[in-house]
């Protein structure tokens, strides 16, 4: 994809011609250096993930050592061990309020982005403002209150109280991010589909949706990470019901020290499918959290 | 009135016509837009109207029917407080501590990827994993396998230049707690400049460096320039997200040892959750609230100038 851009005006280029990539563009010598740097520095980031994934196929006594084993049999008892301790209803309570709660957002946020977008309404930006400025807004402030009334309520520890805050943490978040997708749709498209008069729900179906659908896609992930990672409303608002992958994690900081392959099984189990989404996901990310500022 | 004073973008704008016909169509546009407007309302706005009804009592859930009109007097509970005080200048330490290094990190980072090299999707890929891992998985792995003081990684890493048996946690609470936090940030200040610096026009740096600039001259007078959006707008997401920081203290240091490592978000739920004093909890989110409010209206009126500065950010 950079073909054109490289500069072969590079003067340290000629010195070091040897140690080509053998790709295509041309590699200085600075580039190798700083290609090493590179990796250094990711290998050191990554380095304790991979730590996690390593100790989680350790047994107790493999993973408690002063010197830190690298090498040692594998095996799967800590996985066992995790879900015979009852992690499975917290992975279903996880999975339900991260599902349905994103498609809540998405229900919610497409029709709004659009509304936001292409067909705008009066006082567009005002709205704009009001969504993002809930994000502002500190959660710890909120908890007070939203503890009293769903105790008052009876939705105490109910997996639907989850569903209802996250799609209010992550709509005004997917309502931003969906917009800046809506508004790459060029304006002619649509002029031009109206002037032929073809219905509205027939021009959004076959012309806006397969040029946004990439961008709901990648909105719905940003959502699905927020709301499988999202800890605070659950600590406080669930117990053994409804209580999520997080709030089961909790657990381990009692038992410290002894059960470290077992924890670390635990966080890696936790870590995954926001991992995989984000890797899938990557290059939204930052679309995501900048609100469609950045793309 | 006429719907001709606003002035915004309309692709579809119905520009002739009855006042009778604007308003049919103002509905029209406005109809799916409602469901999430007042969905956000009930559910964001609400809890905040309760709050400031909340704070002007004094409430305490451990004890029954003792919930009486008390005006201000948790204000002032709250600002005679040291400990809060001592809090909120936490708070204030690790959000922009962390952010701040994130961002310079980020940075060089960002200027590492921007370039050619071998394997550069897996470095990226590497790189931004610790941004995506549970923030509570992360926290549990810090405390434990990394920083625990004589079975850690961190101390047998170090143990050659003599740092064994250092107690990060307890002895360095408030920096434990900002350096997993800048590990889990560093990744999205990087993706977020990379993102930057590649949408730097290639034909002006080229031209540079055929006028034959040196590379540190290139880097000051242009690229720093065009990333400075990128740059502020990291430090105020970063500030945005991470002023809520709850799960990794909570994780880690329990606001501990004291409030060493305690920040408001943590505070106030062990205010709220611990002692179970609403009234007081409440007037102490109030007081984060108007802060925030401050802090953010700054930050806002920089993301809209993002925003209007659109074609530069793309």
């Amino acid at each position: 994809m950079a073909v054109t851009t490289d500069t072969p005006t590079d003067d340290r280029s000629s010195a070091t011609d040897a140690v080509q990539a053998p790709r295509k563009q041309r590699a200085s010598g600075a580039n190798v250096g700083f290609g090493v740097i590179a990796w250094v520095v990711a290998i050191l980031f990554f380095f304790p993930v991979f730590w996690m994934v390593l100790t989680s196929f350790k047994t107790e006594g493999d993973a408690y050592t002063p010197t830190p084993k690298l090498f040692f049999e594998p095996t799967l008892e800590q996985y066992e061990g995790v879900f015979s301790s009852g992690l499975g209803p917290y992975i279903a309570n996880s999975v339900a309020a991260t599902v349905l709660s994103t498609v809540l957002v998405l229900l919610l946020g497409v029709p709004a982005a659009f509304a936001l977008s292409l067909r705008p309404v009066r006082k567009t930006s005002d709205v704009l403002f009001f969504f993002i400025s809930t994000k502002m807004l500190p959660v710890v402030a909120a908890i007070v209150p939203i503890y009293v009334v769903v105790n008052q309520i009876g939705m105490l520890d109910n997996i639907w109280t989850l569903i209802v805050l996250y799609t209010g943490m992550n709509l005004p978040i997917a309502v931003w991010m969906m917009r800046s997708f809506f508004l790459e749709v060029p304006g002619e498209l649509l002029e031009q589909a109206s002037i032929d008069g073809a219905p509205l729900w027939r021009t959004l179906r076959e012309i806006v949706l397969p040029i946004i659908s990439p961008g709901i896609f990648a909105t719905a992930l940003i959502c699905v990470i927020f709301a499988w990672n999202e800890f605070f409303f659950a600590v406080n608002l669930t117990a053994a019901n409804a209580g999520t992958v997080p709030v089961f994690l909790v657990g381990f900081i009692t038992s410290e020290g002894l059960y470290w392959a077992q924890l670390s099984a635990a966080a890696t189990i936790a870590a995954l499918p926001v991992v995989l989404a984000g890797w899938v996901a990557h290059n939204k990310l930052v679309q995501g959290l900048s609100f469609g500022a950045v793309k | 009135m006429t719907a001709t004073l606003e002035e915004r973008p309309a692709p579809a704008a119905n520009v002739g016509g009855a006042a009778m016909i604007d308003r049919a169509e103002g509905w029209r546009r406005r109809a799916p837009l409602l469901p999430a407007l007042v969905f956000t309302i009930v559910v964001t706005q609400i809890p905040f109207i309760l709050t400031l009804f909340y704070s002007l009592q004094s409430w305490n859930l451990v004890r029954p029917g003792s919930q009486e009109f008390v005006w201000f007097s948790n204000y002032v509970d709250v600002f005679t407080d040291s400990q809060f005080r001592q809090v909120a200048l936490n708070t204030v330490v690790m959000t922009l501590g962390s952010v701040l290094i994130a961002v310079a990190l980020g940075l060089l980072l960002a200027l590492l990827l921007n370039r050619q090299f071998l394997g550069r999707g897996v470095v990226r890929t590497l790189l931004i994993t610790p941004f995506l891992i549970t923030p509570v998985a992360a926290a549990l792995l810090w405390r434990t396998v990394l920083l625990d003081p004589t079975l850690g990684l961190v101390n047998f890493v170090l143990s050659p230049f003599g740092a064994s048996g250092t107690e990060w946690i307890s002895q360095f609470p408030l920096a434990s707690v900002m350096a997993a936090l800048v590990w889990q940030w560093t990744p999205f200040m990087m993706l977020l400049l990379l993102a930057g610096l590649q949408s730097q026009p290639s034909d002006q740096l080229e031209a540079a460096r055929v006028d034959g600039a040196s590379a540190w001259s290139v880097f000051r007078e242009l690229t720093l320039p065009h990333l400075r959006r990128f740059i502020e707008l990291g430090v105020v997401l970063g500030t945005i997200y991470l002023v809520n920081t709850f799960d990794t203290v909570y994780m880690m240091t329990q606001g501990g040892p004291g409030v060493a490592s305690a920040n408001l978000p943590f505070y106030i739920y062990q205010r709220a959750f611990l002692g179970f004093d609403i009234g007081q909890s409440a007037a102490m989110g109030v007081v984060v609230v108007i802060i925030t409010l401050i802090a953010a209206s700054f930050a806002l009126r920089l993301l809209f100038r993002s925003f209007s500065g659109e074609e530069e950010l793309t």
